[in-house]
């Protein structure tokens, strides 16, 4: 709050021996952690190409009813005049046209583009929504145990170890029936946003432990650090302690855990759906176009590599954006 | 500073006897304190010395109660503050707080300084006069940092600076007493000097009391009124700081002060070498718990464990069997 710019200029002068990068001294501003960190990571040209097809890839998912509404075709309108006598679709390339971007499903005839614009909104729905609960579940669980200690840490840790000695596919494989029978009949029609649930609570039932782990140790590790004590000495509270002293100070971690969890639940989430017990057919996604297309792999290639290159360019552009993210964090780290 | 005046800290017998565990049954005690009596009047600077794991640290922190004593009492302004709920202690941390040794570790990486400083008034929901950036300011003027740099974060400084910031916070509700744990052994020497003539100061224009641990014997010399030499645990000697460095009576102490490396006042043959190490806080030696390493150790000193009192009749309190006499440079 100097009176005039010249007293803030001369200050800045005394201050800093002409280090010509030092320029923004002149407002006495200093640069956060998060700020110094988000400048390297401007500065990383893979964080920004991976970046950008990210926010790509967000948006479209988020804009699909629009793209349906300027592409002029639904996800479950059915092209059968497009498909040859054995329900090929005509044309090169899987039917590829003006009007049908990605061509057509063989059988059904249904538009493959508008499907994956659909399966890629499911996709990214299923794995933030995964990796949003298990990074809440995962970082109070850990800031519990890592913070209280004691008995808690103790029963905390062993929840976690039980955890992670079930199987994931097994449990996954044996429950997804199971509870969909036990709230809908044999014969009724399961619906979408229930598959979507059931995938959800799976992946965030198995998957917090290892944010859970990360944040325990870092709290620990922290804990004991000289300004923690000194907040303390200071008598600040529980709600001061973690949330102004030490959570600030894991959210890099949890950061880049949770940018790895996103596509590790992507591919889950496909993979749960090509063995059948993800989503049905109902609903489009990755893993049951993928499954579809194996039968047309001879006949009809094009059929999967749309929807095989995109979830592949997805998942690669996450994990290349979650390591970018560490290293910008933490650029001490080893590569 | 007269021995008439009413003490602001008193500790009488404290104890901190950290449990050992096999699993979950107990296996022992690490005795890192043993059983402390010493006063602070206000305004004095008492320094806690002794070498590494004699329990200087963990004593400061019992004294600001970021440890539970096992035993013994703290009264602070004639308050018995060692069983003080945290409730309680809100008043109480007003007047009583820490610089820590590590400016490295006692900063917030996450919060610019102002921030950092102004957390003790943020947690006690006080909001002073002229509002909490114009006292943070104050704060950051008075340790000798630029107030400009208010927003500014912990990497942007330098040790001595990120001291500074440190005691500024320790500063911001004006305590009475403060424990400097090591201030400066983190700090280069010429940065060491500037940082203990702030801390002088300071206690000088804000009448502050001060716990200074330190295991710098020519820093403690500088700034202490009075010295308590630590080890093991237990105060061996007590003292105002001429008598304790002109006369020394514990062995000790001897040992300690002729450890300094001095070479204008004495000489190669003057330095007392003590052989062995420091024994186990796990089991410490019956009796005096020097004999092991002492030089003029007898079957007594294996048997009764010595008092700590005055050999004649002043302020210099001495536990030893065998207290030497007369003045340092003259013996050995």
């Amino acid at each position: 709050m100097s009176l005039s710019p010249v007293e803030g200029v001369a200050l800045a002068e005394i201050e800093s021996p002409g280090d010509g990068d030092e320029r923004r001294e002149k407002e006495f501003v200093g640069r956060s952690p998060g700020q110094l960190a988000a400048a390297r990571l401007r500065r990383d040209r893979t964080a920004l190409v991976s970046g950008a097809l990210l926010v790509f890839f967000v948006l479209v998912a988020l804009a699909v009813p629009l793209i349906e509404a300027l592409y002029g075709v639904g996800p479950k309108e059915q092209f059968q005049g497009r498909l040859d006598g054995y329900g090929m679709p005509l044309g090169y390339a899987g039917g590829v046209t003006g009007e049908h971007w990605f061509g057509l499903e063989p059988g059904l005839g249904r538009d493959i583009f508008i499907r994956m614009v659909h399966g890629l909104r499911t996709s990214l729905f299923i794995a933030f929504a995964a990796a949003v609960l298990t990074a809440v579940i995962g970082v109070t669980l850990g800031t519990l145990a890592g913070y209280l200690g004691g008995w808690l840490d103790t029963v905390i840790n062993w929840i976690t170890d039980l955890t992670l000695a079930m199987p994931f596919l097994i449990i996954a494989l044996a429950l997804m029936p199971t509870v969909a029978l036990r709230f809908y009949g044999q014969r009724e029609a399961v619906p979408a946003y229930f598959q979507i649930g059931v995938l959800i609570a799976i992946f965030a039932l198995f998957g917090w432990t290892s944010t859970a782990r990360l944040v325990r140790g870092q709290i620990i590790a922290l804990r004991e650090r000289e300004f923690v004590e000194a907040a303390r000495a200071s008598g600040a509270g529980l709600g001061h302690m973690l949330f102004r002293q030490l959570l600030p100070n894991v959210w890099a971690p949890i950061l880049v855990a949770f940018s790895l969890a996103v596509p590790q639940y992507i591919t889950s989430e496909a993979a749960l759906s090509f063995i059948g017990v993800g989503l049905t057919d109902e609903t489009p996604s990755f893993g049951r176009m993928i499954y579809r297309s194996l039968d047309y792999l001879q006949t009809d290639p094009a059929y999967v590599f749309f929807p095989g290159i995109t979830i592949f360019a997805l998942v690669f552009a996450f994990n290349l954006f979650g390591d970018a993210l560490r290293d910008a964090l933490d650029p001490k780290s080893s590569r | 500073m007269s021995a008439e005046t009413e003490p602001l800290l008193s500790v009488r017998g404290l104890t901190k006897h950290f449990p050992v565990r096999d699993g979950l049954r107990a296996k022992g005690a690490v005795r890192a304190v043993d059983g402390l009596d010493f006063d602070v009047r206000p305004g004095e600077t008492l320094g806690l010395v002794g070498e590494s794991g004699c329990g200087k640290t963990t004593t400061g922190r019992m004294l600001v109660r970021l440890l539970e004593p096992t035993a013994g009492s703290i009264t602070f302004a004639g308050r018995d503050i060692t069983r003080a709920g945290r409730r309680d202690l809100r008043g109480l941390r007003q007047d009583l707080q820490i610089i820590f040794q590590d400016p490295y570790a006692s900063l917030n990486p996450r919060h610019t300084v102002g921030r950092i400083v102004a957390m003790p008034l943020q947690v006690n929901g006080i909001t002073p006069p002229g509002g909490v950036r114009k006292r943070v300011q104050e704060l950051l003027e008075l340790v000798g940092l630029n107030p400009e740099h208010y927003n500014r974060y912990p990497h942007e400084f330098s040790g001595g600076q990120r001291q500074r910031v440190g005691i500024a916070r320790a500063l911001a509700l004006e305590p009475r007493l403060v424990v400097a744990d090591e201030p400066v052994s983190a700090l280069d020497v010429s940065i060491q000097a500037q940082v203990i003539n702030l801390l002088r100061d300071l206690q000088r224009d804000l009448d502050l009391a001060f716990v200074f641990i330190a295991h710098d014997l020519a820093v403690i010399r500088h700034f202490c009124h009075r010295v308590a030499v630590m080890y093991l645990g237990r105060i061996v000697e007590i003292g105002d700081r001429d008598d304790i460095y002109r006369r020394p009576q514990h062995p000790y102490t001897r040992a300690l002060l002729s450890a300094v490396p001095d070479v204008a006042t004495l000489g190669p043959a003057g330095r007392i070498r003590l052989t062995g190490d420091v024994p186990t806080p796990l089991d410490p030696p019956s009796g005096c718990r020097f004999r092991t390493r002492c030089w003029k150790a007898t079957d007594r000193c294996a048997t009764e464990e010595p008092a700590l009192v005055t050999r004649d009749g002043g302020n210099q309190l001495t536990a030893c069997h065998h207290p030497e006499s007369g003045p340092m440079e003259v013996s050995k």
